[in-house]
């Protein structure tokens, strides 16, 4: 009797010690390389970062403690050929599984204050934060720096400056993440989310949109440079240089208003490229004066008429192979409120239609 | 004679009965709409030169839905009881028919209609699965190489939304064929309505994929608005097709209660059932509970774009935080529908295998009770980047964390199973093996994600989906298979070839572990989520390949599991009687299971898993008693 409970003691200080070594291996072998977060680039990143070290070795150590003893089940008491006995009939232990039930529960316990306390942290407002506004809209992203005055659809960070982002969406929901940075937002329609971090690492990132947002939702990016606070101060001052839009030609402005919204345009570059790619809407190259195949099968060629119309009503003549409900439908009082602007500032009056219609005529293939 | 059969079962009549309800339907809201004289409101649809509204088409899909279960013969009984017939339960094969061919028709048995749920599931698993393959092969490389945005957004969403209708097929095969078996008892509680259960999902799944026909969506099986409504016209009959599936789960879960609570056999107390009974009941609480609110913001959102009823889009004042909530308040139980089952199959087979009694039977009943409960807990998870609440956010993270004990509780029950248990390895042993080492992996992978911490940086990347494929796959895919191998002498009465089954586990099982541990780590090194390209300054492209290769192998080995059921079922040996000499009630019966199962009535004497004690039995066979 005392010989075979010595026999258990031997596989069960077997099975610690390899379960302490394969733990080990884990960790340091196994998901150590294959598990590599990006450059961090964030304070919060630094906090982050910690706990997901805490949970790396949880990973290591739950993995080895369920595959070592199962492995080691399989290969040692294995049945061998020809052994037709049954294994020994033991219908449970209480004891055990009061362990199993405890010691986890404490496990989650741990995490979960360790969890708070730190978002806590995440949370909290700075001093001296720099706001900014972030806007989302199918497939852009617009960064506005409201004590600046200006706009960009870049994103330009001071470096080791908290700032906390004012987020909103003007379609459907987007998501603000930088994989470096380590945070992550929705933007959501119809209210404003908040996001905090402070950027500890110049150099040059990118925002990626990560909530399904429609068919270009892959390539809703935009750049992010962290950069020294001088670097930061003559891009503001570059940026704040205002348009004059009297000394543009309609040609020139047409251009303008097909650029980005943090370039001072309308976005229309997003859907509609000038070089021939497909994006979510018909190119502008070569669009002029096109036999275009719409939805309902009839053709048209494009004219001034058929693009004012496309503009103002985006629904009413969808070209075959694109989709309706793409294109925004408030077009018209966002012009006519960007032409007030202008007779106000500049005191010309401009019709940007007529901009965009001149540009699109530029663009022959 | 066999092509007539095939031409008037109840799946080509149900086919033509859809269409020609859809068109009936469509043409109704076409012709009150022409003579109103209103214009067509919502996405349009070209058939054959006609324009057809959004209303009408919707409209028509429902019609369609009716007219298949018409066509096919679900309401035939409940039509004739209108009209004061008489309508006896049919058993066997139609008059003049052979037997196969109550496979193909409506059929009350619950053996028959176990096994069309199998049949249906695995064929709805391949099509799933082809999408899957077609866009990983997109991924291989960054750039776009053969697929457009939209049709991979079609393809992603697609697969997210047939791998579920696949898996609900698949919970309800095991649970049909196997609960009155286990039990002792000769059926379900309401046979008709188990035919009804699985009929239903049959259109359900063809407007699934009608709806990549008529436009396709980009929404992900999610479907959150505001962009479900602004999507294409295919996202309609994505939900309509997701909203019926909910008939098929509330309808069945009640028939699995009432048969478990009612029907079991003299002498089967809770604690004696069979423990795969437990977790069968376990899911269906939870189908039962939890549909109705999925099937409501599915419905919101159909009103929403055809009638124009406004619950979610912020610029008539709704809330498209209140979809995501309503979503997921199913949504993340629906989880637990789908792994409670199999892991009720790793506690089934393990002590079969091992010849040790299952460690723990309480604590394994209890802990599929647990995790159910708990499972309505943790909705918000889902959300912790939304912007809900900040307050809301902590008390979720830390329910989220707690399914993490009675999940654990099974886990620690299945290796003391294991220890000193005299196992072999048989192919579903194996598949048990592979799906305790899969979930596993899906159980590591998950507290991360729950601490909000490291979720904010792990939210909607490929993380996500590693964790939620090895959840999936331990939790259901793995023991689905192992099942459909242990029980495939007991629905055939052939053994399957074993050399196959082990060929299909030996590729199945490492192609995974790569495919899983590759999406986890592109994932941290930020690779998003449902994107048809990404930057191939991320670092990713090797893990991509690989990922794409594993993904291959699976694919292939499935396709071998296939090749080795049907030709297994022609050629191999009559099995025996009992092959895995299991004490369960199901294999001291003939193979296949007669029509109604156990000729004399059973009483239970004994533990079920009382493996490895001399003379202790588990049921006795009664003499049949005189009468009904």
């Amino acid at each position: 009797m005392e010989g075979r409970y010595m026999g258990k003691n031997k596989h069960l200080i077997i099975v610690a010690v390899l379960i302490v070594l394969t733990t080990l291996a884990l960790k340091f072998l196994v998901f150590g390389p294959m598990f590599q977060l990006p450059v961090r680039a964030s304070a919060e990143g630094t906090l982050i970062d910690t706990m997901f070290q805490g949970h790396f070795w949880m990973i290591s150590f739950l993995f080895a403690l369920i595959m070592v003893i199962m492995l080691y089940a399989v290969v040692v008491f294995r049945r061998r050929p020809g052994d037709e006995t049954e294994g020994p009939h033991v219908h449970g232990s209480t004891v055990l599984e009061i362990i199993w039930t405890v010691v986890p529960v404490v496990a989650v316990i741990g995490f979960g204050v360790w969890g708070t306390v730190t978002l806590g942290q995440l949370l909290e407002a700075k001093p001296n934060e720099m706001v900014i506004e972030v806007t989302g809209k199918q497939w852009q992203w617009s960064f506005s720096y409201p004590e600046q005055d200006v706009k960009s659809p870049q994103l330009y960070l001071p470096v080791n400056q908290p700032v906390v982002l004012q987020m909103t969406s003007q379609d459907v929901l987007h998501s603000f993440w930088v994989p470096e940075f380590r945070v992550k937002q929705d933007l959501v329609p119809g209210r404003t989310t908040t996001l905090r971090f402070t950027p500890t690492l110049a150099g040059d990132y990118k925002v990626r949109c990560a909530e399904i947002c429609g068919l270009e939702h892959a390539n809703m990016l935009a750049d992010v440079r962290v950069v020294s606070e001088t670097e930061f101060a003559s891009w503001v001052e570059e940026r704040s240089v205002a348009i004059q839009y009297a000394d543009l030609t309609p040609e020139q402005r047409g251009d303008l208003w097909h650029g980005a919204e943090g370039d001072g345009g309308f976005g229309c570059n997003s859907c509609h490229s000038i070089d021939g790619s497909t994006g979510a809407g018909p190119t502008w190259l070569g669009l002029y004066g096109r036999q275009e195949t719409l939805t309902d099968g009839s053709t048209i060629t494009v004219d001034e008429e058929y693009i004012r119309n496309s503009i103002l009503h985006p629904n009413d003549q969808i070209v075959s192979g694109f989709n309706r409900d793409v294109m925004p439908q408030n077009y018209e009082e966002l012009f006519a409120a960007k032409q007030a602007e202008i007779l106000a500032s500049d005191g010309i009056e401009i019709d940007i239609i007529a901009d965009l219609i001149a540009y699109i005529q530029t663009l022959e293939e | 004679m066999k092509l007539k059969i095939w031409l008037t079962s109840a799946y080509v009549r149900g086919l033509v009965g859809q269409l020609v309800g859809t068109l009936l339907g469509i043409g109704f809201i076409e012709a009150i709409r022409g003579a109103m004289g209103l214009e067509p409101t919502g996405a349009t649809f070209n058939l054959f030169g006609a324009i057809i509204a959004e209303p009408s088409f919707v409209f028509g899909a429902i019609v369609g839905v009716i007219g298949f279960l018409l066509a096919a013969g679900v309401f035939t009984d409940w039509l004739k009881w209108m009209v004061g017939k008489e309508t006896p339960l049919h058993h066997g094969a139609p008059a003049g028919k052979p037997e196969w061919s109550r496979y193909l028709n409506v059929d009350v048995n619950h053996k028959v209609i176990g096994i069309q749920y199998g049949y249906t599931s695995i064929l709805v698993l391949l099509v799933g699965g082809l999408f899957a393959i077609l866009f990983r092969i997109e991924l291989a490389q960054p750039g776009m190489q053969w697929l457009t945005n939209d049709q991979y957004n079609t393809l992603f969403s697609a697969h997210g939304i047939v791998m579920i209708a696949s898996i609900l097929l698949g919970v309800g095969a095991m649970s049909n064929y196997l609960v009155p078996l286990m039990i002792g008892a000769s059926d379900m509680a309401f046979p008709r309505m188990n035919a009804f259960s699985y009929w239903v999902g049959v259109p359900s799944v063809v407007l699934i994929l009608a709806g990549m026909a008529v436009g396709g969506w980009d929404t992900g099986w999610v479907g959150y608005a505001p962009l479900s409504l602004r999507a294409p016209l295919g996202v309609q009959l994505f939900l309509l097709g997701f909203w019926l599936n909910g008939f098929s789960s509330i309808a069945s879960a009640i028939n699995i209660i009432v048969t478990t609570v009612t029907m079991r056999a003299k002498g089967m107390s809770w604690f004696r059932m069979p423990i795969f009974v437990w977790a069968a009941v376990a899911a269906s609480l939870i189908q039962f509970t939890a549909t109705q609110t999925v099937g409501v913001a599915l419905m919101m959102s159909i009103a929403e774009r055809a009638i124009g009823l406004n619950f979610f889009s912020p610029v008539g004042g709704g809330n498209p935080i209140l979809y995501q909530h309503l979503f997921w308040f199913y949504s993340h139980p629906v989880v637990y529908v789908f792994v409670l089952p199999g892991l009720g199959v790793i506690s089934e087979l393990l002590p079969v295998f091992t010849r040790k009694p299952l460690f723990g039977y309480k604590w394994i009943a209890l802990s599929s009770l647990g995790i159910a409960l708990v499972g309505f807990l943790v909705w918000a998870h889902h959300m912790f980047t939304s912007g809900m609440a900040d307050a809301l956010r902590v008390p979720f993270m830390i329910s989220t964390m707690f399914v993490a004990v009675p999940t654990g509780v099974k886990f620690f029950s299945w290796v003391a199973t294991m220890w000193e248990g005299k196992m072999s390895f048989e192919t579903p042993m194996l598949f048990v093996l592979g799906a305790i080492s899969v979930f596993l992996i899906g159980g590591i992978s998950g507290p991360i994600l729950g601490t909000i911490p490291t979720d904010l940086h792990l939210h909607d990347s490929y993380w996500v989906v590693g964790h939620f494929h090895a959840t999936m796959f331990g939790g259901f895919v793995f023991p689905f298979f192992a099942a459909l191998y242990y029980w495939y002498p007991k629905m055939t009465g052939r053994m399957y070839k074993e050399s196959l089954g082990k060929l299909h586990f030996w590729l199945m099982t490492p192609g995974f572990w790569v495919m899983s541990f590759g999406q986890m780590s592109v994932g941290i090194l930020g690779m998003r989520r449902r994107i048809a390209d990404y930057d191939p300054l991320l670092g990713i492209e090797r893990t991509h390949v690989l990922i794409t290769l594993a993904a291959l192998v699976i694919g292939w080995s499935v396709l071998i599991m296939v090749y080795n059921f049907i030709s297994s079922a022609r050629t191999q040996e009559v099995a025996a009687r009992n092959p895995w000499r299991s004490r369960s009630p199901e294999w001291q019966i003939p193979s296949p299971a007669p029509e109604f199962n156990y000729d004399v009535p059973f009483e239970v004497v004994g533990d079920p898993y009382d493996y490895g004690l001399a003379d202790a039995a588990y049921i006795q066979m009664t003499p049949a008693v005189s009468g009904d």
